[in-house]
């Protein structure tokens, strides 16, 4: 196929960029720049989700005190600049619903995805480059509901039933709670363009990682971080189609009449429901979203489980440890996530029977997670190890992907998940894994291809303050919420002091707000360092890391058709590292050079 | 830089382990009869977790320490290892299927395996913002509910038919009170939105959903006032809907189910002020 494509090497198919101002940087068809729109959107959003976040940890550390500044803010929501339970539950809805979609799924794949898929695979742009903007733009519409959502009701500040939106509290409208009404439909509508623009993407991704790549680049070729995209792709494809459509029924039922997810017989702020709603399962409300919900888990987190394969290998200046077993794994991982939705939901009254499968099929994934940290392991063995910002987090990632990975052997078993669930213990788990793990693939793709994108360094310096203040801070937020959760504090309360049995986390909730505090303010050194480097960093060279793959072949920022219409040429798997003989310890994808010894394809 | 990372990733390892064993932060002490076998395979993972946990970090600090780059010294040239990988592989996948099996018995205990015949009946309702908990009276026959007899301003929390005969004697009250050493069969259901009971102390946890009635069993152990929490987001005051499980003797409890509905709620008011929070 690729023969018949790319008949000559070298031959030039140069494209001009477009002149005008909007189709240049704002309706751009061009992936990098798309790219860079979905980065700084998700940039925006984690800090909006991080000032929310904020708050909550205020309140938890000191409940009822009175925060001057929020009187001002929100003269209703907070009286007295008190946060109040609803508002305390709103702020919980909006930080996760913004950090997982907006953030989690939007930096790693619309960002650094869109940017570097195409380049990664020698080819001039994404398959389908119009889909692509409109995936950006029903992304941006469907974050601007989202933040209208957060101004729906003045006394709350925005939906107040958790990012799950469990139904019927999201379904019987302002009856069940303040927010509950245009908050949510505003809400659920947002997610719903989400989707729209998420399957947008997917396609594209997995077209242009098929049938785009040069000649030369067999599947085995890809670097690990295409493979993950791809997995990604195909993981969105299958299950957004599912959150859209119970955001549909859901929002039918809030505004038609119809009941989906409510059943015979509600009794609601003292009367029997008259609106003639009746027969609605709210069980199948948490299949679905959870048929959605898990996948996503590993949306969020398979891009930075490519990348720290991808930059652990560049900076241990060595092969990737078992690189087919990494493949291997990756799909391994987003097949089982489609079987275990069912572990959310151990406590919600379905068939008991069902929880043994899910079970036992949540243990297995554990299977290829440890397979991966294996060969991370195995990848650093006996290494050079660069200390750089991109490498660091890496490493980074890799120790918080097992101290977070691994508590799930305790969830994942339904008579473990009896005192677990719902407490604090799985809100560490989930933030250490599809959280903070998750940022720290984003933080080392923002380092690691900073250059690349800008044409400039970041500053290593502000870079390695950055990490370690992040990765002490993340650990002393996360870890202590294990051990609240044992003692037994539901998630989702504004305050843990009114039951006795807690009165040990308490000072534990003080501790991890400072410590919260400091992390967030140790984002601002990021914040700082990526725009002052972008205007005077340090001049990147085409290939500072001395990296292998495509994208270090061309200029820093890359031409707007990226191989300025000459197709690469793969001769060589992507971390082809330390290999003897080579006169330099790297030897580059293009590099026509015979490596010895390099894995039979 | 190699040397202050793998510094920190053994703090953080002995920080981890430490607020796990240090013994200020434990569940609660358990009071049933199942809570025992929960716990201890959650000791049972908990030796998996420790030795995964402490191994890959300590693995992991050890590489960066030893591993930093020396000159132009290169790196030694490996694709990995095909043997070490598919021991790696099978010894997880056992652990970790072994481990899976294990702990479906309590789970089969509690909520497969019927409750045993005679076993103390219990209807627990929730509704925004309490617990509602529904005694079968005198006769030992819970009466018939239905949500068109729910009327909260006249105390019919929980839906009793009236003209049902034996929900006359029925007792609806917010506190939970079960004998110690019997059977106890719950059935939960709710009248709004979702809640979830959450008793720590019996390492009971079930959600509460309208339109379902739960059904599950559990015995407890030890007499005493215990607290009650909800554990699913149920609106605006979902904190604060807590209430008291007492665990009486079973002397106690055959008196207070020959008692009428004032009688009972009079003498569980004198429990409640007696006895102290566990």
């Amino acid at each position: 196929m690729a023969e018949v494509m790319h008949p000559t090497h070298g031959e030039v198919h140069h494209h001009e960029p477009p002149t005008g101002w909007l189709r240049k940087y704002v309706f751009s068809l061009d992936h990098k720049v798309i790219g860079i729109q979905y980065f700084f959107l998700a940039l925006f959003s984690v800090f909006v989700g991080m000032a929310l976040s904020l708050l909550m940890r205020l309140q938890l550390a000191n409940p009822g005190q009175k925060i001057a500044f929020l009187a001002t803010l929100f003269p209703q929501a907070a009286k007295d600049g008190v946060v109040t339970p609803e508002m305390y539950l709103s702020l919980v809805t909006m930080h996760g619903t913004i950090m997982v979609f907006f953030v989690l799924t939007t930096a790693p794949q619309g960002g650094f995805g869109n940017y570097f898929l195409p380049i990664q695979i020698g080819a001039a742009d994404m398959a389908f480059p119009l889909l692509n903007m409109l995936s950006f733009w029903t992304t941006f519409v469907a974050l601007a509901f989202m933040i209208a959502a957060l101004f729906c009701n003045a006394t709350t500040l925005g939906p107040i039933g958790g990012w799950t939106g469990y139904a019927p509290l999201s379904a019987l409208g302002n009856i069940a709670g303040p927010g509950q009404g245009i908050g949510v439909v505003l809400w659920v509508s947002s997610i719903g363009l989400f989707c729209i623009a998420s399957l947008l993407g997917a396609l594209n991704f997995i077209t242009t990682m098929l049938n785009l790549r040069t000649k030369g680049m067999s599947l085995m070729r890809l670097p690990l971080t295409c493979w993950a995209w791809f997995t990604t792709a195909v993981l969105s494809l299958l299950s957004f189609p599912v959150l859209m459509a119970a955001g549909v029924l859901l929002l039918l039922d809030q505004l038609a009449g119809t009941s989906f997810f409510i059943p015979t017989g509600e009794y609601v702020s003292g009367k029997l429901l008259d609106t003639g709603q009746q027969g609605g399962s709210p069980i199948l409300w948490q299949h679905l979203f959870w048929f959605f919900g898990h996948p996503e888990v590993y949306i969020a987190i398979l891009p930075g489980m490519g990348l720290t394969s991808h930059v652990l290998s560049t900076f241990a200046r060595k092969p990737v440890f078992g690189y087919k077993a990494m493949v291997y794994a990756i799909f391994a991982i987003g097949l089982l996530g489609f079987f275990v939705w069912g572990h959310h939901m151990f406590m919600s009254g379905m068939d008991p029977r069902t929880a043994i499968a899910f079970s036992l099929i949540t243990l297995t994934i554990g299977v290829p997670s440890a397979i991966k940290t294996f060969n991370w392991l195995g990848t650093i063995w006996n290494s050079r190890m660069r200390f750089t910002t991109p490498m660091l987090f890496s490493l980074g990632f890799v120790s918080l992907f097992v101290s977070g990975g691994i508590t799930g052997l305790f969830l994942g078993q339904s008579t473990i998940d009896i005192p677990l669930h719902d407490t604090y213990f799985p809100v560490g788990h989930f933030h250490l894994i599809m959280g903070v793990a998750a940022i720290f693939g984003i933080f080392t793709g923002t380092y690691f291809w900073f250059p690349k994108m800008f044409g400039r360094l970041m500053h290593e310096g502000l870079g390695k303050l950055h990490f370690f203040l992040t990765f002490i801070g993340v650990n002393a937020i996360f870890i202590p919420f294990h051990v609240m959760g044992m003692v037994g504090a539901p998630r989702r309360y504004s305050t843990h002091g009114d039951l006795q049995y807690l009165s040990s986390v308490m000072p534990l909730h003080k501790f991890v707000t400072y410590m919260a505090i400091i992390t967030m303010a140790a984002q601002f050194i990021f914040l700082f360092n990526l725009f002052w480097s972008m205007a005077k960093g340090k001049k990147a060279a085409d290939n500072p890391w001395e990296a292998t793959t495509l994208e270090w072949d061309i200029p820093s920022p890359p031409p707007f058709d990226n191989f300025g219409g000459v197709e690469p040429v793969v001769h060589h798997g992507p971390y082809e590292f330390s290999v003897p003989g080579a006169p330099n310890d790297f030897v580059m994808q293009t590099d026509p050079m015979v490596v010895e010894g390099q894995e039979a394809e | 830089m190699g040397k202050i990372l793998a510094l920190l990733i053994v703090l953080i390892v002995v920080g981890s382990v430490w607020s796990f064993v240090s013994g200020h932060w434990w569940f609660p002490v358990g009071i049933s009869e199942h809570a025992g076998a929960i716990d201890a395979q959650f000791k049972r993972t908990a030796v998996v977790v420790a030795v995964a946990f402490i191994a890959s970090q300590l693995a992991l600090a050890y590489a960066v320490f030893k591993y930093g780059s020396k000159g132009s010294e290169r790196a030694i040239y490996s694709h990995g290892n095909n043997k070490l990988e598919a021991i790696w592989t099978g010894i997880t996948a056992v652990i970790f299927i072994i481990l899976a099996f294990l702990g479906q018995v309590v789970w089969y205990n509690l909520h497969i395996r019927d409750a045993a015949p005679g076993a103390v009946q219990v209807d627990v309702v929730g509704q925004q913002f309490q617990w509602n908990f529904h005694y079968p009276g005198k006769d030992g026959i819970m009466g018939s509910t239905d949500a068109k007899y729910i009327n909260d301003a006249a105390l019919n929390y929980v839906g009793l038919n009236p003209d049902d005969e034996t929900s006359k004697d029925d007792i609806q009250m917010s506190i939970l009170v079960i004998p110690e050493k019997r059977p106890v069969a719950i059935k939960i259901r709710s009248k709004d939105v979702i809640h979830d009971l959450f008793i720590p102390a019996l390492r009971i946890k079930q959600d509460a959903v309208p339109g379902m009635n739960v059904a599950m069993h559990f015995t407890a152990t030890k007499t005493g006032k215990y607290e009650i929490a909800c554990a699913e987001l149920c609106g605006s005051l979902h904190y604060n809907m807590k209430t008291f499980m007492l665990v009486v003797s079973q002397d106690e409890y055959d008196q207070l189910s020959a008692m009428s509905e004032d009688k009972f709620k009079e003498r569980i008011n004198q429990l409640m002020a007696a006895e102290p929070l566990q």
